[in-house]
């Protein structure tokens, strides 16, 4: 662990594959310059790989001061003994207060591996980090990372601070974070250090990797007709394809219709699946879960069909529709059609 | 060749089945009222360390740290084909968070004679999918995290199949090493009726005790722990006793355990408290559907 440093910066670990910089990390960059500005320290994003050099320029247009590049052979391809132990002797040497990293499977099997080594603390899949103080008894602690997450089956939003291990760590789902605005005047400075790295720090062989196009792109479109358990089967999960179909959007679900197979699970939306905006987002049969809104309820417009009024998915809702869903799906469809 | 498996399973509330009897009148939730299940990717893993005791031969050890009631998720481990189980209880784990966690059951399997360390990804109480990585980090062991398909172990190389969330990677690794493995790994065995029968009278040096003390209602403190003594020999005789093991046993540093141990501190739990929003009740009608419809196109929420 490093000590207690508020002088320290705030820093964002720059996920990039194959050279190419994956959108969490330049999320992020936009909420650690708020945290940064905030605490009047500098942000700087962690680059690590081989042959990247091009990549630094991005990051500082989107809000990083300083790029700090770890290149190596060895870091060609990602693995969590390699990728965390530059991670830590580069922690150790600059003492960041802050450190965040994307919930992406590579972020998930990276940060609990430094915060183990380094013995600081880790909170999974904030919703919101901000600022702020903590009281105990004897003691004022100024200006923590509050790192806030939806726990306990999202039925209590919990507030973590770590005011005396640090630096402060935190993972953050894609798509949480909206993508900042560019800024191509900012300055770019990049501290390039050296790497020492052996054989042994690798001690996976990758034999093999297959990547596959996600089915469905949540985050870009512009509306989002998502099904829940509440839907009832497989069969009758074609209702939000139609729905979808009808509307020009895509179709998403609930954790619970994924886990009941009712479709796959790059289409899930809320906290452990895809954050979405859209300008319509149509719930149908689900309660509402905190879980589920946290990654809906920015959405500009909400349509909530369920047969329950109680549901907390009304509590979110612009339009709210207590009913069969059987029924007003196939109404909705018509009065579409009969429209555009 | 055969190999040792340790697995480490946690019992949690059942969050899927939260209802209104579960929640505190402060908002928070009483883990009391909620039923205690076997986390469902622990069984996964579970499965795994099954399949490769079948497939290669070895021990299969299940290990749990939590109160002396998750005793039942190690019975079950055992009516499904676990070898052995510990139990990892003390008052001084209470408040651990994930770092603390990790330390602590990185004590106990290292009194264990290992070679694959198997978890769940991640509990359903938390989600966090921490404790793999971190229990790996300090066993000083690599880490073979989302694996959802072993494809090969041979001479202390294992391959693996792991999710990369938009694909996957197939990977080798020397043993020792940790996997956290996913529910699309496997369909995870029923309790076999023959173990079943057998094991449920598996019991923990505490419920021993509390047993005597509820049949010998008179017994003196020296006579309940005389006869506690004797059934724990009795059933450790017969492969029936849970392990109970304490800090002290694992010889666990207790700055890193506990509430001392924990980095993270809760600063604030709210309940969740939502926010109605202005909004307009649509009668389930046609003519309320195509009005709402019709508004969304004039707004140019609908193109």
């Amino acid at each position: 662990m490093i000590s207690v440093n508020p002088k320290g910066e705030v820093w964002v670990f720059a996920e990039q594959h194959e050279g190419k910089l994956e959108d969490i990390g330049l999320e992020l960059l936009g909420r650690a310059r708020t945290l940064g500005d905030q605490l009047g320290v500098k942000v700087g994003a962690v680059l690590i790989g081989d042959e990247i050099k091009g990549l630094t320029e991005k990051l500082c247009h989107y809000g990083a001061d300083k790029v700090y590049i770890l290149e190596h052979p060895l870091l060609e391809h990602y693995q969590a003994n390699s990728y965390g132990k530059v991670i830590y002797d580069l922690v150790h040497k600059y003492e960041p207060q802050i450190m965040i990293y994307g919930a992406s499977p590579c972020g998930r099997d990276l940060a609990p591996r430094v915060a183990s080594a380094i013995k600081a603390g880790l909170t999974a899949d904030c919703t919101d980090l901000q600022i702020g103080d903590h009281e105990t008894k004897d003691k004022v602690y100024k200006n923590l990372l509050l790192q806030i997450r939806p726990a306990f089956g999202g039925n209590i939003i919990a507030t973590i601070i770590n005011y005396d291990r640090w630096p402060q760590m935190a993972t953050v789902r894609e798509g949480v974070m909206p993508m900042p605005e560019a800024m191509t005047a900012r300055k770019h400075e990049v501290i390039t250090e050296k790497v020492h790295l052996t054989n042994d720090d690798l001690p996976l062989e990758i034999l093999n990797e297959h990547k596959r196009e996600k089915k469905v792109n949540l985050k870009a479109s512009r509306i989002v007709v998502s099904g829940g358990a509440g839907v009832g089967s497989k069969e009758n999960f074609r209702l939000i394809w139609d729905l979808a179909n009808a509307l020009g959007g895509a179709p998403g679900a609930t954790r619970a219709a994924v886990d009941l197979g009712f479709i796959d699970r790059d289409h899930q939306v809320g906290q452990t699946g895809t954050t979405v905006r859209p300008s319509l987002y149509i719930a149908i049969g689900i309660s509402g879960a905190i879980q589920h809104q946290a990654g809906m309820s920015d959405s500009q417009k909400i349509i909530a069909i369920n047969n329950d009024p109680q549901a907390p998915i009304f509590d979110v809702a612009h339009y709210k529709i207590v009913g069969d869903l059987n029924e007003i799906v196939p109404k909705m469809i018509k009065a579409i059609k009969a429209r555009v | 060749m055969a190999y040792n498996c340790v697995v480490l399973i946690k019992q949690v509330p059942d969050t899927k089945r939260i209802t209104g009897e579960a929640m505190n009148d402060d908002g928070t939730v009483n883990r009391g009222a909620l039923p205690a299940i076997f986390n469902p990717e622990d069984l996964n893993a579970l499965e795994l360390a099954l399949e490769i005791k079948d497939k290669f031969g070895g021990k299969v050890t299940a290990i749990a740290m939590g109160l002396p009631a998750a005793s039942t998720v190690l019975r079950e481990a055992l009516y499904r084909g676990a070898d052995e189980a510990i139990l990892v209880t003390d008052r001084r784990c209470a408040a651990s968070d994930t770092l603390a966690t990790s330390y602590i059951l990185s004590c106990a399997v290292k009194k264990l004679d290992y070679d694959i360390v198997l978890c769940g990804r991640q509990a359903i109480d938390g989600d966090t999918a921490q404790v793999g990585p971190q229990l790996a980090e300090k066993l000083n062991i690599p880490q073979i995290t989302y694996v959802e398909e072993l494809i090969s172990l041979e001479k202390n190389v294992i391959t693996a199949k792991r999710n990369i969330g938009n694909g996957w990677q197939e990977v080798k690794c020397k043993l020792p090493v940790l996997l956290t493995v996913i529910d699309e790994a496997n369909e995870p065995r029923v309790s076999v009726a023959k173990r079943l029968m057998k094991y449920k009278k598996a019991r923990t040096p505490v419920e021993i005790q509390m047993q005597i003390k509820n049949d010998n209602p008179g017994a003196s403190e020296d006579e309940i722990e005389q006869l506690a003594a004797m059934k724990t020999k009795e059933l450790e005789e017969k492969g029936l006793l849970v392990k109970q093991w304490d800090l002290d046993y694992i010889k666990a540093d207790l700055q890193w355990c506990g509430r001392d141990g924990s980095p993270t501190k809760v600063h604030r739990i709210q309940s969740v408290v939502l926010t109605a929003r202005e909004s307009k009740t649509i009668e389930p009608s046609e003519n309320g559907i195509a009005d709402m419809i019709h508004e969304l196109i004039s707004d140019k929420t609908i193109s």
